[in-house]
């Protein structure tokens, strides 16, 4: 990014025609990414989920034990009343796992893919500069995490919609809202899943950049993932449970009350954008001071 | 390194481990240690002392009963460091053991607290007489007389104790009333308690005695059962420490009776054999009064009398200690009207008093965090104000809260704090007048109440608060009337108040009068399940003739949202209140007049929550500010960098001088490597595997970071990211692409990425120069090896850089492709492009190159044109029939030397001038029989020097 500072200025002694802020431009990233099959199957699965589910609850017999043990079961038993409603359970049962798996793979596969194949060599030999090279494939991966979040949403409304009709977002703990008002809570929530999922983007995304291995930076970031979500069930922790990534992950319930409940919201911005700062910081420095060995 | 792992070097890999797994461990241990400190209990700051005391009370003062005590005296109390002390006392149904956790928090702020169980509770002997001034405030004097009596405890005089006294519902009664009967007494907190105990178990609404109130039989029930902790108070004052009912909200007291906890059952310690049934540990007097009352459903003056003895209420103006009064939004039993009269009654005679109230209550319990933490805050600074004398006045100002909606993290309920700076009572600060509307109703009394209309579940207030559905009215009996909806939402704090009329041909009506907060969607909240009874008498049978009567409805802390209607619903029954058993029939219709709603202009009290917005809001502008910065500094350092060109090598394609790589290991990869490559050379870089070529090539794509030396390209400075990378054309350590891309798209996807124009690559001649044919348009993982390697060399030759590095290049290539690949970088090194080729191949190198560097462990050991070294040396090689007769002819001849690294099969010989015809007749002659005459030349020496009389690697040094 510092590199890309002096654009339009031919660098000194370069060929004709480079510049190092022209070198990877996110859509030359963005179609080298979209060529993979995982990326075509990750975001594929985004679309399809919502439609198993919408199967799913079609055979529903409607006699299973129902889920009441909190204010937010509900969610369950409202899915059906609404595309909002159907949306917002699609997120609800796909946030605390499936979204974390797609954001590692997107963030956690670009860097440590490329030295895998031996082409991140070659990338930075055109010579891309290290921290562009970082600052495209960060954008991109995120690029793609938005665009799963925003599929399975989407998909989700839009199936919902055309199956149960637009009406209006139910929930226990609020009023009824009206659509107009609950698809922009829907927006809302889904801007603060995108926010918490940033840590998960941090973290792979340095795991990445620390290993040739695509596998193990996906796997290392979502096992982490898991490994502070258990870690937050242990209420002996006390306070210092606030400060594991996972620990607010689940604030954007607080969207769904009436009056909103920001207070957890905030506090999980902070804690997911310092993480996340603190993650991709270590990555840069790590990344543009090493020796490319792969 | 292509060279086999040797000893040291895993040696060295060992000690790099060892390091990291060092490094490892200790931080490891380093957080854990963290965690562990941070988890760990704290030390108690406090010692304990637990004792069963005797005291004399009694009318007399000369009955004796034994309290269980327990003191928790701060570390450092002693004679010469006297400490303030707290009594603390217990809800009904409690022990000392209820309240340990607030007397450990007072304990840590440096007060003795005494905690004790009241009389006819737990160990301690005697029977309930209901915070009677005789007996239990008469035990806490004599507690008092103890605590004077210690050396350790802080005096205001001989036998006066510096004393604050905290309790919650039963405890707080006793607070109140042992400020007005002892002096002694410098502060008190009394939390959720009675002001008059006949009202709160017979109020009326229209502002009747008890003796014409409506006994609230559901909690008296509790009361007299016992069994439960029902007095619980916020901050965890008397919270149980038992097991609470599913449901409860958190630690809330333990409502339900347990089994065998009634009566009678409740302790071993009951007085003996001679225990009434009926009455368990309860005091004679108190059982009689409660039987009568709850046969009846009516109190007796001497009922209300033996109540009112319990009461604060009739001895307020003796109440010297500055007082701080919290009470309960959610407490269908004392309600908040209770803590208002006992403020008014002890301001009256010139206390400070200081009122609070939070969500909680006797059916709320502790509320949410925030209004528990605002409770032992306040508490906090009360007793250490008043009675340690430390910190500024408290001041007099009124803090409530509402709840504001659910916590989606922990799943409990939020509230919002609000101060004020003078207390403005139930009446309000100001009101706002509301419109109901509604015709006379008929409205059946059902036989001995059943069934009955459902207000309030015990503990289950908080919820009910915010969730309809709890409170429930049976058809037929009650009356509704209803306001259009509000056009802009109003902020009720205090009770409401409303006129009804009714009419009954029994002349006399128990009514319930709600008020519900109905929204848009027609659900309906009674807040915290609060109800007003009424008794009303004198009534006329028809309700044209009725007379309004004012009800004061409960008080309640609650946004009524715009667009939600209000809805005053006047029932018969309710399950919580004893009703006339006969049935009848009355007719209910409004009074006339609007519904007033009491308003507070208040401050929300600012939370954390707008400490964390501020934090978000730091945090981004921070990592605003930080990006700018780096971003600065890196252009900076970037404007700073030596971007001149070094004339001397302006035109040399490379130049490398005194290169050395040191791994952080310390294996030395090139230790010192000079070289040039000029325009229209083909380079060739040979040496063994393990000579430092790839390393050095590493270095030369910016790949990795040199320990010292330069390289320049056309005379500018090589670091890595140069823009004069870009006219580099390299394939270094194999081909990298794209698996799932064809050869044509990985070769566009890299062209891509350099952003230059299309034009400048030169697809056509870079795939003549690959040769695969149809193949391009496969994808490469399905390539060969040397497919892929001859693809990597058209990627080499995009856009056809000036300086072309190839590693390796004909590996995997077969011989004609190998032959075909000299010629290509022949021809490639024209118009002023240059080629530098690495191999550890000497007829590669002899082939290709016109110019050769020999690398051998990280040093250059020769160079110069190939022609040059390849010419022919002095020395040959000589294959003979017998090779020592051989050598003793050579040894003869003068000049000829035989060379160290000759071999079984050959002699290699310097003849050192001497004709090479001469030596092979002198061997003849000697009739030694030469098979074959070699001449070397000297790139061959060089290299066999290196590689043939040792083949390890330099990564073996």
């Amino acid at each position: 990014m510092g590199e890309s500072v002096g654009a339009g200025r031919i660098g000194p002694g370069a060929a004709s025609g480079y510049r190092p802020s022209a070198t990877l431009p996110f859509r030359a990233e963005f179609r080298r990414q979209a060529s993979r099959r995982r990326t075509q199957l990750a975001l594929g699965f985004m679309v399809l989920l919502p439609l198993v589910i919408l199967v799913a609850f079609q055979f529903n017999s409607g006699n299973e034990t129902r889920n009441r043990n909190n204010e937010f079961g509900s969610l369950v038993d409202l899915a059906v009343s609404g595309g909002l409603n159907f949306a917002l359970f699609s997120i609800f049962v796909s946030s605390s796992f499936l979204l974390v798996v797609v954001v590692a793979l997107f963030c956690g596969d670009t860097v440590a893919s490329e030295a895998s194949w031996g082409s991140l060599r070659y990338l930075l030999a055109i010579p891309v500069p290290r921290a562009r090279l970082l600052a495209v494939k960060l954008l991109v991966a995120l690029a793609y995490s938005a665009l799963a979040l925003l599929l399975l949403a989407g998909t989700a409304l839009l199936a919902g919609t055309l199956r149960y009709g637009w009406s209006p977002l139910r929930s226990q703990v609020s009023a009824e809202l009206a659509p107009a008002e609950g698809l922009l809570r829907l927006l809302a929530v889904l801007g603060y899943l995108a926010v918490v999922l940033l840590v998960v983007a941090g973290l792979a995304f340095l795991l990445s950049v620390t290993t040739d291995a695509a596998l193990g930076a996906v796997g290392g970031a979502v096992l982490l993932w898991i490994l502070s979500s258990i870690l937050d069930q242990i209420t002996a922790l006390g306070g210092l449970r606030a400060f594991l990534p996972t620990h607010f992950s689940t604030a954007w319930l607080g969207l769904l009350s009436t009056p909103v409940q920001t207070d957890g919201l905030v506090r999980g911005a902070i804690s997911a954008i310092a993480y996340a700062t603190a993650f991709w910081g270590l990555a840069f420095w790590r990344f543009t001071r090493k020796d490319i060995t792969s | 390194m292509r060279s086999p792992l040797a000893a040291t070097r895993i040696r060295r890999a060992l000690a790099t481990r060892r390091r990291r797994v060092v490094a490892g461990v200790v931080a490891v241990v380093l957080v854990a240690a963290a965690v562990a400190w941070a988890a760990q209990p704290q030390r108690p700051g406090f010692r304990t002392e637990s004792a069963l005391v005797t005291v004399r009370s009694g009318p007399a003062g000369d009955e004796p009963v034994e309290l269980d005590t327990t003191l928790y005296l701060p570390r450092d109390a002693s004679a010469r460091r006297q400490v303030p002390a707290v009594l603390l006392a217990h809800g009904f149904g409690g022990t000392k053991e209820s309240v340990r956790a607030d007397a450990e928090d007072l304990a840590d702020r440096g007060y003795a607290v005494l905690t004790w169980t009241a009389r006819g509770f737990g160990r301690s002997g005697g029977e309930i007489h209901l915070d009677s001034p005789d007996y239990e405030v008469r035990d806490a004097q004599r507690l008092l007389d103890r605590l004077a009596a210690r050396p350790d405890i802080l005096l205001d005089s001989a036998g006066d104790p510096r004393v604050g006294v905290v309790g919650g519902s039963y405890g707080g009664g006793l607070a109140l009333l042992l400020a007005a009967q002892d002096h002694r007494v410098d502060a008190i907190v009394p939390m959720i308690t009675w002001n008059d105990l006949s009202r709160a178990f017979l109020p009326e609404s229209t502002g009747k005695a008890p003796a014409e109130g409506v006994f609230k039989k559901g909690w008296a029930g509790l009361f007299f059962g016992g069994g439960g902790t029902v007095g619980s108070g916020p901050a965890g004052v008397s919270g149980t420490t038992g097991g609470q009912p599913e449901g409860a909200p958190a630690s809330a007291g333990a409502p339900s009776p347990q089994p065998g906890a009634g009566p009678g059952t409740s302790s071993g310690r009951a007085p003996g054999g001679a225990a009434n049934p009926s009455c368990g540990r309860f005091a004679e007097d108190v059982c009689a009064a409660y039987l009568r009352i709850a046969t009846t459903g009516r109190a007796d003056d001497q009922a209300v009398d033996l109540l009112r003895r319990s009461s604060p209420a009739g001895v307020l103006d003796q109440i010297k200690a500055p007082t701080l009064l919290v009470q309960g939004e959610a407490d269908t039993l004392f309600p908040l009207t209770e803590a208002d009269a006992n403020a008014r009654g002890i301001a009256a005679a010139g206390t400070p008093v200081r009122v609070a109230w939070f969500t909680g209550g006797h059916d709320g319990g502790t509320g949410p965090t925030s209004d528990s933490d605002r409770v032992r805050f306040l508490t906090a600074q009360w007793l250490d104000h008043y009675v340690k004398g430390e910190g500024p006045a408290p001041g007099e100002s009124f803090t409530f809260s509402r709840i504001a909606g659910f916590d989606a993290l922990d799943r409990g309920l939020v509230a919002t704090g609000y101060h004020t700076d003078d207390y403005p009572g139930l009446a309000g600060q100001g009101h706002r007048e509301v419109n109901l509307t509604g015709s006379a109703q008929p409205v059946a009394n059902p036989p001995n109440g059943n069934p009955a209309a459902i207000s309030s579940v015990p503990f289950a207030g908080a919820i009910g608060s915010l969730l309809s559905g709890v409170a429930s009215d049976i058809p037929g009996q009650h009356a509704r009337f209803e306001s259009a909806p509000l056009t802009e939402p109003v902020d009720v704090v205090g009770t409401p108040t409303v006129r009804i009329r009714a009419a009954s041909p029994t002349g006399e009506a128990v009514l319930f009068v709600k008020l519900y907060d109905v929204d848009p969607k027609g659900a309906a909240t009674l807040p915290d399940g609060l109800v007003a009874p009424v008794r009303l008498t004198g009534l006329p049978a028809t309700i044209d003739a009725a007379q309004p009567v004012t009800v004061t409805l409960p008080a309640i802390v609650r946004r009524i949202e715009s667009g939600h209607r209000l809805r005053v619903v006047v029932a018969t029954s309710d399950q919580a209140y004893t009703t006339p058993a006969e049935p009848a029939v009355h007719t209910v219709a409004l009074g006339g007049g609007p519904l007033t709603l009491p308003t507070v202009a208040a401050q929300p009290i600012p939370t954390t929550a707008t400490v964390w917005r501020w934090a978000l809001a730091g945090l981004l502008a921070a990592i605003a500010v930080g990006l700018v910065v780096v971003v600065l500094l890196v252009r900076r350092r970037h404007r700073r960098q030596d971007s001149s060109v070094h004339p001397e090598y302006a035109g040399v394609p490379l130049a490398v001088r005194r290169l050395r790589k040191e791994y952080a290991d310390g294996f030395v990869a090139v230790s010192c490597v000079d070289f040039e490559v000029h325009p229209g050379q083909v380079v060739g870089l040979l040496g063994p595997n393990g000579a430092g070529k790839t390393t050095t090539l590493r270095v030369l794509m910016g790949l990795t970071q040199p320990t010292a030396g330069e390289i320049y390209v056309f005379g500018h400075r090589l670091v890595p990211g140069s823009p004069v990378l870009s006219r580099i054309g390299a394939l270094v350590e194999g081909p990298g692409f794209l698996p799932h891309l064809s050869g044509l798209e990985n070769l566009k996807a890299y062209w891509r990425a350099t952003g230059r124009p299309w034009a400048d690559a030169h697809f056509d001649e870079a795939l003549a120069i690959a040769g695969l044919g149809d193949s391009v348009h496969r994808r490469t993982k399905n390539y060969s090896h040397g497919m892929r390697q001859r693809l990597a060399i058209a990627q080499a030759m995009l856009g056809l850089p000036e300086l072309l590095v190839l590693d390796e290049p004909t590996d995997g290539l077969d011989p004609p492709q190998i032959a075909e690949m000299r010629r290509v970088l022949q021809r490639y090194a024209t118009d002023g492009r240059a080629v530098l080729v690495s191999s550890h191949l000497l007829a590669e190198v002899e082939q290709t190159c016109t110019h050769a560097v020999v690398v051998n462990k990280g040093r250059i050991v020769a160079s110069g044109p190939v022609e040059d070294i390849v010419g022919e040396s002095s020395s040959v090689l000589f294959e003979v029939n017998d090779p020592d007769a051989a050598r003793d002819v050579l040894d003869r001849l003068t000049g000829v030397r035989v060379l160290p690294e000759s071999g079984d099969g050959g002699l290699v010989v310097d003849t050192n001038g001497t004709a090479r015809s001469e030596v092979v007749a002198e061997l003849v002659r000697a009739g030694i029989g030469v098979d074959r005459v070699v001449p070397r030349r000297r790139l061959e020496d060089a290299f066999l020097a290196l590689v043939g009389e040792n083949s390890r690697g330099s990564g073996d040094r």
